[in-house]
């Protein structure tokens, strides 16, 4: 079907402005795959069902909006303390020198760059696949410009037990960055990795991240997007999981004038279990989309979706999110839960809650609510002695916690607590 | 201690006035109850003194200790030594009893100029004081009065005033709820703090409370007044008479 005629010219000014990726074999075959798909849905635009909410003008524009990079220096970067191997990137770039040895045992690490000028590689199974089987019933346009154009990113096969995680590292420096990364990650049957990722990146960030976890595999994420209040970003986290496998996501936003963090899940093996949670918190111009899409293809699986998000002085947040149960997952156990703590009147939360069930034998749960902070229990604790902003840090604290829980490392878990107490304390609302 | 003077009170969002002119003296170690109809103003008292949004206060003033009590923000209040153990304790999801409670040993320590507690110490100081009121260990983990029983929540509130050692302590129908046993509880709980210079405001519709805290003086509040103070005998009276004497009388 062909694209209007306003889609038809979007999308070509947009790619007109993508500079070329090199690339033979099988990466530019997953390119060009990727190129058709993109043409035949165009880029989105407000009337699209799962945009409108958020606007795409700025991630539709053929140049990435300035935004001035944010000096966080004033904290320590985050997983400093942890034994990890840090692969750095700026704007987009892999930084050698910055960057540690990728040798791991039980771990191949190798870039996107360099693997995608071989004829064969593992990768081919994976790069652009999931995003495919993505693709339906919802299209996701910026993730098959990603797979399209993404100029590096980093392919990981993990065969045992990864002995420390592989940490991401994400510098933002020029004021009009526009970086495109994909990575893959493979875990082998009863593999595990922790993935770490950090840094706001650039201007604007496309990022997508194809997980495979094979049975008995387990997979942890941690993402902290940076403190930067300018940059834009829309990444992806496509995942696919066999039996028994785990796969935990945890991601915490702090600024950022736009965020689009997708998360489509699908677990096709019998008792795999899968958790996606966010913590978000904004203040003024902040645009924040967190938007999930959970399939249960097999018997006796259990998802969590966790999201929460503080907003303050206009910030804007969104949750879209769905569990598919299709025909024959029975015993499911899906949980959904999105919430916003709305620090004034300025702030709105926008959220779409969905279930689709095809199975009878199935426990799903979802809940939805925005609401001011209780005002009964900030006196309580005022009239204990708690200065008002104390006491409003507590609060907020208490109710990120459940999305901070789903980190199930109790270090990384602490040291995010402690970098929202400092945001809270920096931004600390009126009153 | 605390001066109450000519004290006026409307709700902010409303013209409906609740307090029409309230007097109270409280000395240094006095012990002083107010009992009353329901509606008469009590709690709003209680709210007012430790600064609780929703109130205007049109005339009058309160000072403990000189200084003036209305233009302070809730949390000075409880630097200063004013302590309000609540008619219904608030229950706080996500914060754990310990937290809250060294949060706020701490905040007020701070606001004094005083060191804060070591968090060992401030560990063996709760678990002794939690020990009296039999508070075990479950509950203080738990999060704030959450899921507590009636009796559970106002034996939280003593535990708060034992650790915050308050100079100025209103008990808002504190035996509200509980049974005879928990009552003593209570009781035993305030009793313990009673050391001569600590002074009690007890609000209570019940005369039994104060078979076990014995007052000083006794207030009867009405319509949003004090309308009669007496020695402990007045409280027996309305034990046995109810209110219709005392606010026929008044008029
Ligand atoms: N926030 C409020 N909103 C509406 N009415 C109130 C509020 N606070 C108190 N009142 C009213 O003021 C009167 C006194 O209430 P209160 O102080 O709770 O009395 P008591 O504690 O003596 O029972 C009652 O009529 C009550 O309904
Ligand atoms: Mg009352």
């Amino acid at each position: 079907m062909a694209l209007p005629k306003a889609k038809e010219d979007a999308l070509a000014a947009r790619l007109a402005a993508l500079p070329a990726v090199e690339g033979k074999g099988w990466l530019a075959a997953a390119r060009s795959e990727a190129l058709a798909r993109l043409s035949a849905m165009g880029l989105p635009g407000r009337r699209d069902e799962y945009w409108r909410y958020t606007d795409p003008a700025s991630l539709n524009a053929p140049e990435a909006p300035v935004a001035r990079r944010f000096d966080a220096s004033d904290e320590a970067a985050p997983f400093d303390g942890i034994d990890r191997v840090r692969l750095v990137f700026v704007d987009g770039v892999f930084d050698a020198a910055a960057s540690d040895d990728p040798a791991l045992a039980g771990v191949t690490i190798e870039r996107l760059a360099e693997a995608g000028r071989r004829d064969i590689h593992w990768a081919q199974g994976l790069y652009g696949v999931l995003e495919a089987r993505g693709q339906t019933p919802v299209a996701r346009p910026f993730a098959a410009l990603n797979t399209g154009f993404a100029s590096d990113g980093v392919l990981i096969h993990v065969t045992g037990r990864a002995a420390k995680p592989v940490s991401l590292v994400y510098v933002h420096e020029a004021e009009t960055s526009d970086a495109i990364l994909h990575h893959c990650v493979k875990l082998d049957p009863g593999a595990e990795l922790t993935l770490l990722e950090n840094g706001p990146a650039a201007a604007r960030f496309s990022k997508v991240l194809e997980v495979e976890v094979a049975e008995g595999a387990r997979f942890h994420h941690i993402r902290l997007q940076g403190r930067d209040h300018e940059r834009r970003a829309v990444t992806h986290i496509f995942a696919r999981l066999g039996a028994g496998a785990e796969f935990r996501s945890f991601t915490l936003t702090a600024n950022g004038r736009l965020t689009r963090n997708e998360a489509v899940v699908e677990l096709a093996g019998a008792e795999a279990r899968a958790h996606v949670a966010g913590a978000a918190v904004g203040d003024g111009d902040f645009h924040h989309d967190d938007t999930v899409f959970i399939t249960h293809a097999a018997e006796a699986c259990e998802s969590r979706q966790v999201f929460k998000k503080v907003l303050m002085n206009g910030a804007v947040g969104v949750f879209q999110g769905k569990i598919l149960v299709k025909p024959g997952a029975q015993k499911t156990d899906g949980y959904q839960i999105s919430q916003s703590l709305l620090l004034d009147e300025d702030s709105q939360f926008l959220a779409k809650p969905e279930l689709e069930i095809y199975a009878d034998d199935v426990k799903c749960s979802h809940g939805s609510t925005s609401g001011a902070i209780d005002e009964t229990a900030l006196f309580y604790l005022q009239s204990r002695g708690v200065p008002r902003r104390t006491a409003q840090a507590l609060l907020v604290l208490a109710f990120l916690a459940e999305a901070i829980d789903e980190v199930a490392d109790e270090t990384i878990a602490e040291d995010i607590r402690a970098r929202l107490e400092r945001w809270l304390a920096r931004h600390g609302s009126r009153g | 201690m605390l001066e109450i003077k000519n004290l006026h009170v409307k709700l902010e969002e409303e013209d409906k006035v609740i307090l029409r002119g309230v007097d109270l003296k409280i000395g240094p170690g006095e012990v002083h109850a107010i009992m009353g109809p329901n509606g008469s103003g009590k709690s709003t008292l209680s709210y007012v003194l430790s600064g609780r949004d929703g109130y205007e206060v049109t005339e009058g003033s309160a000072t403990l200790d000189g200084q003036e009590l209305l233009e302070m923000e809730p949390e000075e209040r409880a630097a200063a030594g004013l302590f309000l153990a609540f008619q219904y304790p608030v229950e706080i999801p996500g914060v754990g009893n310990m937290t809250f409670l060294r949060t706020a040993v701490n905040a007020q320590r701070k606001a004094r100029g005083e060191e804060e507690l070591s968090a060992g110490d401030f560990l063996k100081i709760v678990r002794e004081k939690a020990k009296t009121l039999k508070i075990d260990a479950e509950m203080l983990k738990r999060p704030v009065n959450v899921g507590f029983s009636g009796g559970e929540k106002k034996r939280n509130e003593i535990l708060q005033m034992a650790m915050l050692e308050p100079r100025m302590c209103i008990l808002d129908e504190t035996d509200s709820g509980l049974d005879v046993d928990a009552m003593k509880l209570v009781s035993d709980g305030v009793n313990a703090l009673r050391d001569g210079k600590r002074s009690f405001l007890v609000i209570t519709h019940y005369q039994r409370l104060l078979d076990h805290i014995k007052p000083d003086v006794v207030h009867i509040m009405a319509g949003g007044r004090i309308v009669r103070t007496g020695g402990p005998d007045l409280a027996l009276e309305v034990e046995q008479n109810g209110y219709a004497d005392i606010l026929n009388e008044v008029g």
